[in-house]
């Protein structure tokens, strides 16, 4: 049985195609569809539930050090509300999720992870607790609300103050009053476009909807659905779990080198990271021929295969198809000309930089 | 919902127009609405067969990639190639998106007019 978010009565009001996604009811699309709604976040703004995350608090002590020993970043040098992007990593190297971790202030960390993995994260971390500090599943009375698109900013400042917004992207002020109600502002997101994730008492979330829709109304805000939270990560190029990365992928492969301190004195994963050798590595891949090519369909390079694609879409604002694909060394430099086996039929593609599409990078 | 009365439909939601010696066939308001917006469309060319009930190519939307089954059985006469780069031209105007003609018409699949097609879509939607 499915649950579902404290919007779900929202969605169906404003028309919300429903569908079972990460064990939630959420809309994949509104009656505006995937392509207004994709468009609408690189042009304007557009709304999205994803109260389905999951939220973990971690207080103690000793946090610092449990978060430096069982995630792949090092949290050391952060300032209160900023946001780090990480991966948790299984000893063999393989990930457990990708996530990001809040610093509110000192002990007191809160992080955000994958809707179909909470449970499974959850669980882990609770395995490797150690000294003064304590995990926290504070999931189901959190909602939380993107805000993405170049005039989230302007639509947001009708309902906030200029003391609201975080000044820095990947940071994030709590405790901010959105119209008399209390929620955590924060400089992220998930579509390559600027804007706010906001978090509140699930039982506020509704009327944060309502009060967003109505001050974006000149502006053309436009609620979207997973169907366009999908496009817009994978224009931007970015990974999903599930997808670029799962427990039997490295984030070394994934290419999120970045996200990972291997000069850490240490953290579970990292001797495994050290030792395997990589062969393969996530690629973007221009569709070239005909067809869309979706995940899992085995990459060939002349007759010899190559690797498996992660995810592949439409994109609406490039107007050509993408994938990504986890490939052998060999069939990763940019150029290298590619095919994907589309239902028996041979697709031809190519290798592209990442990501294939920048809001700084604009053509 | 948007039906015409002067065309007949198939329980898999294609259209079938009957002219003189051939059919066109193209996909409903119902499927179009159904699938969301289409990015790519892949059809047969001239001069092949189609069969009843089997697959005579398929649409993709953002999200997923549905099959076209033919309603009838016979041989490709002409392909609606402006679909080819325009396919939310089959979102714009489903019943004037025809894909393809068929001709040397052999069989044909159990077809519903309008009332009973919608009725069938009510069912679906409910379901």
């Amino acid at each position: 049985m499915e649950k579902v978010t404290p919007l779900y009565e929202t969605h169906k009001k404003y028309g919300g195609k429903i569908v079972p996604f990460a064990g939630y009811l959420l809309p994949v699309q509104y009656p505006s569809g995937v392509i207004a709604e994709h468009m609408a976040v690189r042009n304007t703004c557009g709304i999205f539930d994803v109260s389905h995350m999951g939220e973990i608090t971690c207080t103690g002590p000793d946090a610092l050090k449990l978060l430096n020993h069982i995630l792949t970043n090092d949290f050391t040098d952060m300032y209160d509300g900023q946001a780090r992007y990480t991966v948790m990593c299984y000893e063999d190297g393989g990930c457990v999720d990708d996530l990001i971790v809040y610093k509110v202030k000192e002990e007191q960390y809160f992080i955000v992870v994958n809707a179909a993995n909470k449970d499974k994260d959850f669980q882990w971390m609770k395995e490797h607790e150690e000294g003064n500090a304590v995990f926290t599943d504070i999931s189901d009375s959190v909602a939380q609300i993107s805000v993405q698109g170049p005039k989230a900013y302007e639509i947001l400042r009708k309902l906030l103050s200029e003391e609201s917004f975080p000044e820095k992207y990947y940071s994030a002020l709590f405790d901010r009053d959105l119209k008399g109600i209390r929620c955590a502002v924060s400089q992220t997101g998930y579509t390559g476009e600027g804007g706010y994730e906001l978090y509140m008492a699930a039982s506020d979330a509704a009327a944060v909807w309502e009060l967003l829709l109505e001050a974006g109304k000149e502006e053309g805000i436009l609620p979207c659905g997973l169907g366009a939270r999908d496009t817009l990560r994978l224009e931007a190029g970015m990974p999903l779990y599930g997808h670029e990365m799962d427990e039997t992928v490295t984030p070394l492969e994934t290419g999120l080198n970045f996200a990972v301190k291997m000069k850490k004195e240490d953290f579970i994963g990292k001797t495994a990271l050290t030792e395997k050798e990589i062969t393969r590595t996530r690629v973007g891949l221009k569709v070239t021929g005909r067809g869309i090519v979706r995940e899992h369909m085995p990459v060939y390079m002349g007759e010899v295969q190559v690797g498996m694609t992660t995810s592949g879409t439409h994109c609406p604002l490039l107007g050509y198809p993408v994938a990504m694909a986890l490939v052998s060394l060999r069939a990763s430099a940019i150029g290298t000309k590619l095919t994907a086996d589309v239902r028996g039929r041979k697709v031809e593609m190519e290798v592209v930089k990442l990501p294939f599409y920048s809001r700084t990078r604009k053509a | 919902m948007n039906c015409p009365t002067n065309l007949t439909y198939s329980k898999s939601h294609e259209w079938v127009k009957k002219e003189e010696g051939s059919v066109l066939i193209g996909l409903t308001d119902f499927a179009q609405s159904e699938l969301g917006d289409l990015v790519f469309v892949n059809l047969p060319e001239v001069g092949d067969s189609v069969t009843a009930g089997e697959a005579l190519g398929d649409v993709e939307s953002v999200k997923a990639v549905s099959d076209i089954f033919s309603p009838v059985s016979g041989t490709v006469s002409e392909v609606n190639e402006e679909l080819l780069d325009h396919p939310e031209m089959i979102n714009e105007a489903p019943y004037d998106a025809w894909l393809i003609r068929v001709t040397e018409v052999t069989e044909e699949e159990e077809l519903l007019d309008a009332e009973a097609y919608e009725a069938h879509c009510e069912a679906e939607s409910e379901g």
